[in-house]
């Protein structure tokens, strides 16, 4: 039965939303409530199970149909893969609780697209080849095209097509950068690509290295790295609350590929490809940093502003990649668990204080009071304060990490007053965007309905774990240290993934 | 036949990326349909060209490489859903926005003073 472990991730969700599709569930938005918090809690368990044989037993391959790698398809449960699971296993399961307080209602089939979505991101984070890593972007992606026009409405239909368009050319470059890379690699299973691309003759090096290059272009969409980033503000600000929580989790797909893919294929066993990315990225991650924050501080609401933090979490994120080096990485896997979850959060409570303020919504505005300002402030404080990385909540540790990771390197010039600035700039304008909501009110009537409890509960349960991520540095820092370990020396794993040999 | 079909595939590719370059929806959607297939075309050719191969062992002389079969099979459905979706949601935003154009507004319009009608 253990050896089953690691497809579960993706049975579950598939299961779950299949069932739902089905009488007994279908017809009552009751019944796919109690069954959709039940099923992410299951997944959380199963994640756990299979986290905890990771750490006791090492890296668990499973080959599908048991035909064996690298010609098979492999899903590789490394501890890369267990965080980003986890994460999306929490993020979702808080996402679908939030969407208990009401949101489902607005369209049909809110659940089952939600667990074809955490199916979709949870396979991109288990599996093994690239091709597959392209299907499941597939399935993550049209699950997120519906969800994200879920409800309706104007604003939401433009941002799709946008989206939908985009992300449809970015599938399209994506096929043709694993041709290259199959037609010069022979090989489309990770590890096998990472044995072979030293071996290139000069002719094929420079094919395949378009191929690796085109891919950067994808993930960095994906990923809304600079200057792939101009969908996400519009198209986050639209989604409605829990979509857009999810959500948050989706750069992250495109970092954790990005850091695969460069990481394991073009790292440093590259020969003469090695680490052709960086050059790239490097200057990319930076601008991306400024830019976010130009956007955090020219927001003229506050679900832009959380998307433009996203923005600048993913620039910091790029940071850490292009330093290149294991403390690094370890740094930018903490950043990311801590960015991820308030990120989450802060779309939760922009749609909260939206619904109290009336027509006004979340926009910059002078509106009507807060029905519940002490809760829903206390909230937004908290979580800016994490996310603007001031201590000692999780943010400043993650930011730390950062900091140190780039100290008495070369980078660090160009690093540290970026970083440091653009935390300046965050602050100020969450402290600017806390003022106007919470304090500029006309007017002490208000007819807003008191918040759900499950919105409270799923928000709450988003922010305990900053403290939890401070309480428990030591442990997390120690796994995402490990994570980046056997990230950077994949060829331990080699020995695991291709047992016939070399070829 | 190498040029013949890189030409092929170069050609649906100017086109595709071209309609995509336009503004309205129904030319994109045109687009992206011809640069699915110029990626189809392009995947298959990744294992080599081949005349008369057999992609099964045993069935005749010469071998073609099976994979990128399997591949482009896949590829061709994914896609095909894609361009379904995206047909569907084209014509939804006509619908929602009352014109088809990419950016929800036409051109022109969005030059000029836009006047309150369009603004809300």
């Amino acid at each position: 039965m253990t050896q089953h472990l690691a497809i579960l991730p993706i049975i579950i969700p598939l299961f779950a939303g299949i069932l739902q599709l089905l009488p007994p569930l279908s017809g009552s938005v009751e019944r796919q409530r109690v069954f959709s918090v039940l099923l992410a809690a299951l997944l959380i368990i199963a994640i756990g199970v299979l986290g905890w044989h990771v750490m006791h037993q090492g890296v668990q391959i499973y080959a599908l149909g048991d035909w064996q790698p690298p010609f098979g398809i492999v899903l590789v449960a490394d501890q890369l893969a267990l965080l980003m699971l986890m994460l999306t296993a929490v993020l979702g399961l808080c996402a679908i609780l939030f969407a208990c307080g009401g949101d489902d209602k607005q369209g049909a089939y809110f659940y089952p697209l939600m667990q074809f979505q955490l199916m979709g991101i949870n396979g991109a984070f288990l599996t093994g080849d690239l091709f597959n890593l392209f299907v499941f972007f597939e399935v993550l992606l049209i699950a997120s095209y519906a969800l994200l026009v879920h409800g309706g409405g104007k604003q939401r239909t433009s941002a799709a097509v946008h989206y939908v368009i985009l992300n449809l050319v970015g599938s399209a470059l994506f096929l043709f950068a694993l041709a290259s890379l199959y037609g010069t690699l022979g090989t489309l299973n990770i590890a096998h690509m990472s044995l072979r691309v030293g071996e290139l003759a000069a002719g094929e090096r420079a094919i395949a290295q378009a191929g690796g290059l085109l891919l950067l272009i994808v993930f960095g969409l994906k990923a809304a790295l600079l200057p792939l980033h101009f969908w996400l503000p519009k198209t986050y600000a639209s989604a409605s609350a829990p979509v857009a929580a999810l959500f948050a989790i989706m750069t992250k797909v495109g970092i954790y590929a990005i850091f695969r893919v460069y990481t394991v294929i073009f790292g440093d066993g590259a020969g003469e490809l090695a680490n052709m990315a960086q050059g790239w990225i490097w200057p990319l991650a930076l601008l991306t940093l400024v830019l976010g924050a130009v956007g955090v501080l020219a927001s003229p609401n506050l679900r832009q502003l959380v998307a433009n933090l996203v923005i600048v979490s993913v620039g910091t994120l790029m940071v850490t990649f292009a330093l290149r080096s294991e403390e690094a990485t370890a740094a930018g896997l903490y950043y990311m668990i801590h960015s991820t979850l308030v990120g989450g959060a802060l779309f939760l409570i922009a749609d909260m204080i939206g619904q109290q303020r009336g027509k006004a919504f979340d926009w910059f505005v002078m509106a009507r009071k807060l029905k519940q300002p002490t809760l829903l402030g206390i909230l937004f404080f908290v979580a800016a304060m994490a996310v603007a990385g001031l201590p000692p909540l999780s943010g400043f540790i993650g930011k730390v990490l950062v900091l140190q990771a780039a100290h008495e390197t070369a980078e660090m010039l160009w690093a540290w007053p970026v970083i440091l600035v653009t935390g300046l700039v965050t602050i100020v304008a969450l402290s600017r965007a806390g003022t106007t909501l919470f304090w500029r009110y006309s007017g002490d009537k208000t007819d807003a309905e008191p918040l759900s409890v499950y919105q409270v509960a799923s928000v709450i349960i988003l922010l305990l774990t900053i403290p939890m991520l401070v309480i428990f540095a030591a442990p997390v820092t120690d796994f995402t240290q490990q994570a980046a370990s056997q990230l950077h020396n994949y060829n331990e794993l080699m020995q695991v993934l291709l047992p016939g040999g070399q070829d | 036949m190498e040029g013949l079909f890189a030409f092929c595939v170069g050609m649906l590719t100017f086109c595709g990326i071209y309609l995509v370059l336009r503004a309205r929806t129904f030319t994109v959607v045109l687009g992206l349909t011809f640069l699915s297939y110029a990626v189809n075309l392009f995947l298959f050719s990744s294992g080599r060209l081949r005349f008369e191969g057999a992609p099964i062992l045993g069935t005749a002389e010469a071998y073609t490489d099976p994979l990128p079969q399997a591949l482009v099979l896949t590829a061709i459905v994914i896609g095909f859903a894609m361009i379904a979706f995206i047909v569907i949601l084209a014509m939804r935003a006509r619908a929602d926005l009352g014109n088809d154009y990419v950016d929800g507004r036409s051109p022109r319009s969005s030059r000029e003073k836009p006047s309150a009608k369009e603004k809300s």
